[in-house]
């Protein structure tokens, strides 16, 4: 079309494409996904996939799934061409996710959408994660190791979890600080007091989270509160992932806002909720 | 133009020539946001041989409150509420980018009367950029509280209003909401119009699990994907055998043997729509599948041999 933009986002080939399960790990109720995707790049901490298997997609109860799911990237090992999901079984598509093994075959489109952004100047990244909503944080926090913290020290990374048999996922991130709904494991109660707790002494942090509606309108009110940046990696039922639909609108401060474009990751400034209908579904 | 060894020949539409025989249906696919994601690839592997822009309407709307998105058994249920930046928007920004795509632009219109209408018709009609106009007949007349396009009348006196208004084909969008879509298709041509397409999307709706009430922030929503592929075939079929014009036949359109099974019904070209949000180059593949069906038996009898009933 027009000369090209320099581009905000890693680009994906154009259309969906094969990629082999090399292993399914499983971390208490979660299944950790890995493919071999030769034909991508490496993408950005906060970018996502959509997702499904390349066979019995639809077919099943009520048939479906028929559309593919759309999940964060929980890592990509350097070095390597893997890429990691995190998947819960939730629904018709996610069982069908979990169900694979090493050697079936994925169809994937991505990486899609805009990740995190760098700490602004001086301030100390604090992860919170809700749930399956870690998955996007353990790529970043790989990526703020790697590069941008002094002295290697992993950013705290609160995780909130229902019980006993999710709270495994936080393994999957270093140095985490649990919380779980039932008191099953760590703090017995929410994430967000963990981080109100965590913020409360640190004026200079920039919060990076993802999790489930009600803990992102949380985040989002306790960092208004504080005015502290928060950048959150948000949810909404999308049928493509790349623009077309029109399907995952979430409400800004600009009006509404295409997903799949103009996100995942929202500077929390932009909402005036962080409670997008239809999440999860 | 995109070249793909395995794509069947040239078309002709109202005197447009196109590459292959598949195109996309309005709405489900967005050059602009696509680029962002794909890059040049986008282009240079552009999946359709026309490309059918998403409805534009006089004003700008925000479209409808979320959810807009329903998963059914084989399919999707959308209330989107046709979000765009109005005629002038669209004018300075989405033409220039859409006009530089490798393959002829379709501009699909919808208005709330048939002033509006002319309006939006008259001001294509003057871009070289533009190849053709789609009416998007599927909405209420506010004039009259008539959908536009469930009533032979009304559609016969919008085609009156606006045909002569431009010498570009105007292709009429048929709603499968009509108690009689063949008998608006007549209509349509009856006055002037260059070509129909069909199906738009079937009205339905879901009530939320938990609370009983509608799921969709516009209430109801539009069905796609494979679960209408058989409603489309048959429409397409009525539809074919009613006019003397050009159809345009779309609905769950999937594979290459779903399009050979449209053509076969009658229709001169092919929309792929829901299936493209499963791979955005699934236009491409379906004139590549059918290219090589169109040349051997008709694929939908082998499937039955094999299925062995």
């Amino acid at each position: 079309v027009t000369a090209a933009a320099v581009s905000d986002r890693i680009q994906a080939p154009f259309g969906a494409r094969a990629a082999r399960v090399v292993a399914a790990e499983r971390h208490g109720a979660y299944t950790v996904l890995r493919c071999a995707d030769r034909a991508g790049p490496r993408p950005a901490a906060g970018q996502f996939y959509m997702l499904r298997a390349a066979e019995r997609w639809g077919g099943g109860a009520e048939e479906r799934p028929y559309l593919p799911r759309a999940f964060s990237v929980l890592r990509a090992p350097a070095g390597t061409d893997e890429l990691h999901f995190l998947i819960e079984d939730v629904g018709p598509g996610t069982a069908r996710l979990c169900e694979l093994e090493a050697g079936d075959e994925l169809a994937l489109v991505g990486p899609l959408g805009i990740g995190f952004a760098g700490p602004r100047d001086g301030r100390r990244p604090v992860l919170a994660g809700g749930g399956v909503g870690i998955a996007p944080l353990a790529i970043w926090q790989d990526e703020l190791i790697a590069g941008a913290v002094p002295g290697g020290m992993p950013p705290p990374a609160l995780l909130g979890f229902r019980d006993a048999a999710h709270a495994p996922g936080a393994g999957l991130l270093g140095g985490a600080v649990v919380a779980t709904d039932d008191g099953s494991v760590g703090h017995h109660g929410l994430v967000t007091e963990l981080l109100a707790a965590a913020l409360d002494g640190d004026t200079q942090a920039e919060v990076y989270a993802c999790g489930p509606p009600p803990m992102l309108e949380a985040v989002r009110a306790l960092c208004a509160d504080r005015d502290i940046p928060a950048q959150l990696a948000l949810e909404s039922g999308m049928a493509c992932g790349y623009g077309a639909c029109f399907g995952c609108v979430v409400e800004t401060t600009e009006g509404y806002i295409r997903l799949c474009v103009e996100g995942p990751v929202i500077e929390a400034a932009r909402l005036e909720t962080a409670l997008t209908p239809g999440a999860g579904h | 133009l995109t070249s793909n060894s395995a794509a069947p020949g040239p078309v002709d539409l109202c005197g447009i020539e196109l590459a292959h025989p598949v195109i996309n249906a309005s709405g489900t696919f967005d050059p602009i946001a696509a680029r962002r994601a794909f890059g040049e690839a986008l282009v240079e592997h552009f999946p359709f041989a026309a490309f059918v822009s998403k409805t534009v309407t006089v004003a700008p709307r925000q479209g409808n409150p979320p959810p807009r998105l329903w998963e059914l058994p084989a399919g999707l249920m959308n209330s989107i509420g046709l979000p765009n930046k109005g005629l002038d928007g669209y004018l300075a920004h989405d033409l220039p980018e859409l006009a530089q795509l490798p393959v002829p632009l379709i501009v699909n219109v919808m208005g709330f009367s048939r002033d509006e209408v002319a309006r939006l018709v008259t001001a294509f009609a003057q871009r070289d950029e533009v190849a053709a106009l789609e009416l998007n007949v599927s909405c209420p007349n506010v004039e009259t509280g008539l959908v536009m396009g469930a009533d032979p009348d009304e559609v016969a006196r919008l085609m009156s209003a606006v045909r002569p208004l431009t010498d570009k084909p105007l292709i009429v969008k048929l709603t499968p909401n009509a108690s009689d879509v063949p008998a608006v298709a007549m209509a349509a041509e009856g006055e002037g119009a260059s070509a129909v397409s069909l199906i738009n999307t079937i009205r339905g709706m879901a009530l939320h699990p938990r609370t009983g009430e509608p799921w969709l922030g516009g209430t109801t929503g539009g069905v796609s994907g494979p679960g209408v592929r058989a409603i489309a075939l048959a429409q397409v079929r009525s539809v074919a055998a009613a006019v003397d014009i050009p159809v345009i036949g779309m609905g769950g359109v999937t594979h290459g043997r779903h399009a050979h099974d449209l053509i076969a019904a009658g229709a001169t070209l092919v929309a792929v729509g829901t299936e493209s949000f499963r791979d955005p180059s699934a236009g491409a593949r379906i004139a590549s599948e059918l290219a090589l069906t169109a040349a051997g038996p008709h694929p939908s009898g082998q499937g039955l041999a094999r299925a062995s009933h």
